[in-house]
């Protein structure tokens, strides 16, 4: 594997850093191709990928759920002063439940997974590249690249979605503690309204988005950390970077899969 | 053994190694020198395609190392080991799993066959009490042991050591080299060493080289290296003396 040289030092810092920038954008795409290259081909990995998971969801459930609670009682909380004064006061549960699934759930914990488990790779691997554990691998002619790598992509990309799916529904409690703190509401009638309001429309795309975000957590964490250079200050650079560039690119790929999702699925 | 043939490699405008050539003999203890910097660790990694050369040709095993595939690649590496400057243990895994590690994944054994490997080869090295402890629990010198019974417990041919007793006092260091020297000759490898030690080098040497500014320049007995009239040789050398008699104070 080569990647192109930004240590060339008659470059200007400028220079540098949009030379690191392509680099950056280059790497981690000839990383996504190998990994489709690798993820197919035996051996599989299942223990480790099964180990990542575990370690993953144990590493963020704590954080997600206080989240989900708190945006989902919030999100309730501010929405109901503006309803009640239009007199629409009863879309509550569905106006909110329609925000956290399309938007908020799956955005909030792919940020929140970005900032825990992309830093956390990145310096994982990152240490592992500089104390040359990559490399003892490789001349025991085991391929670190699927062991390392593959197997934490996907056990992100699949991780994630399924802690959305947990976070909305935490979210949607805190919603109903924000309801009945004002209001008097059974849980059998909040329920039911955001089951008639949020449409398989809503889900479908809210979810799928996920799948997209975990596998850009997996694959920015994964390639600051593999491509560490520089001791340990290096390993610090890969567990920082990774975070910044994860989140940045989970909501440019938000805004674009929801122009393409509400084109495919137009809200009526 | 081995075959190093105008061996060259460049990082953009630093010249690492510039034509390098050497032969090693089957079961030979073969010692390279050089003060740090000089491409040591490149020259070794080169060997096993850890990194590619710019130029040259490198013959393991009557095999054209440059030329093979990965898989062909991978059949040879499982008959060599490394014994990198850190140890490079893996920090996730206890020693046990450390040691296991390429047994499990390049050999049909029984669990009960494995543990037998794991337990004979740490009595190798003296360390059978750390067989459930994390790599972080050990000494620096232990690390180093345990990255020496990893690296012989699939009985490689050859082994490579980069600096085997760098950043160990002397006692230790002593006690590594001697290691390593039971070692080769109990399970008959070939040994490349890589160090600018000179208490080391002769404990192990048969035959050295010296690598300045990527050629090499000198080559011979440690005796030989040791008392040539040669500028160069004779700073190195003396440096390492004061060096080591400050150390014993
Ligand atoms: N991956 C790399 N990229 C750029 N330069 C490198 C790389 N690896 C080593 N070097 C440079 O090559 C030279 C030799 O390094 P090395 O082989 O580690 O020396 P030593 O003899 O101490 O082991 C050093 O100047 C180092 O900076
Ligand atoms: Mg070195």
């Amino acid at each position: 594997m080569k990647f192109a040289d930004s240590s060339n030092p008659e470059l200007t810092k400028f220079e540098k850093k949009v030379n690191e920038f392509f680099e950056t954008i280059s790497g981690l795409s000839l990383f996504s191709i190998l990994f489709l290259k690798n993820i197919f081909k035996p051996p599989y990995e299942i223990e480790q990928i099964r180990k990542h998971m575990d370690e993953l969801g144990i590493k963020t459930l704590p954080i997600v759920s206080v989240t989900g609670f708190i945006i989902g009682l919030v999100l309730t909380m501010q929405t109901q002063p503006v309803l009640a004064r239009f007199g629409a006061e009863a879309f509550l549960p569905g106006s909110v439940g329609i925000s956290i699934v399309r938007e908020l759930g799956p955005v909030i914990t792919a940020l929140i997974f970005a900032g825990r488990v992309s830093s956390g790779i990145g310096a994982e691997l990152g240490s592992m590249r500089v104390t040359e554990q990559i490399d003892a691998m490789e001349v025991s002619a085991i391929n670190p690249f699927k062991y390392l790598v593959v197997t934490r992509i996907f056990a992100c990309t699949f991780i994630l979605p399924l802690l959305t799916v947990y976070v909305i529904f935490i979210a949607f409690l805190g919603g109903y503690i924000a309801v009945v703190l004002v209001q008097n509401m059974s849980i059998e009638y909040y329920t039911g309204a955001i089951v008639r309001a949020v449409q398989f429309g809503d889900a479908i795309p809210g979810i799928s988005k996920t799948f997209v975000f975990g596998f850009i957590v997996g694959v920015v964490g994964t390639y600051k950390g593999y491509t560490a250079t520089n001791g340990t200050e290096g390993v610090g650079r890969a567990s920082t970077t990774s975070v910044v560039i994860s989140s940045l690119l989970i909501l440019l790929f938000d805004m674009v899969l929801v122009k393409i999702t509400l084109w495919l699925w137009p809200t009526v | 053994m081995v075959e190093v043939k105008n061996l060259k490699k460049s990082f953009g405008n630093l010249v690492v190694l510039d034509d390098v050539s050497f032969n090693v003999q089957t079961a030979e203890n073969f010692v390279v020198f050089g003060r740090s910097g000089t491409g040591k660790s490149v020259l070794l990694k080169c060997l096993v395609r850890l990194m590619d050369p710019d130029k040259g040709e490198v013959v393991i095993d009557n095999k054209n190392v440059l030329q093979l595939s990965l898989s062909e690649l991978n059949e040879l590496r499982k008959n060599i080991g490394f014994l990198f400057q850190g140890a490079a243990l893996y920090d996730s895994m206890t020693v046990r799993e450390n040691l296991e590690f390429p047994l499990i994944r390049h050999f049909n054994f029984t669990p009960l066959e494995r543990e037998k490997k794991v337990k004979e080869v740490l009595e190798r090295v003296s360390l059978e009490l750390a067989i459930d402890k994390m790599p972080s629990e050990l000494s620096g010198g232990m690390k180093k042991r345990i990255g020496l019974a990893r690296s012989v417990i699939s009985q490689p041919k050859l082994m490579l050591y980069d600096e085997p007793t760098t950043g160990l006092d002397p006692i230790t260091s002593k006690e590594i080299s001697e290691l390593i020297i039971e070692l080769q000759k109990s399970l008959n490898m070939t040994s490349i060493v890589v160090t600018h030690d000179l208490l080391c080098a002769k404990i192990i040497a048969d035959r050295a080289i010296f690598l300045h500014d990527g050629k090499i320049h000198g080559e011979g007995t440690i005796e030989q290296l040791t008392t040539a009239d040669d500028d160069l040789l004779k700073n190195f050398f003396t440096d390492q003396h004061i060096d080591s008699n400050n150390r014993s104070k």
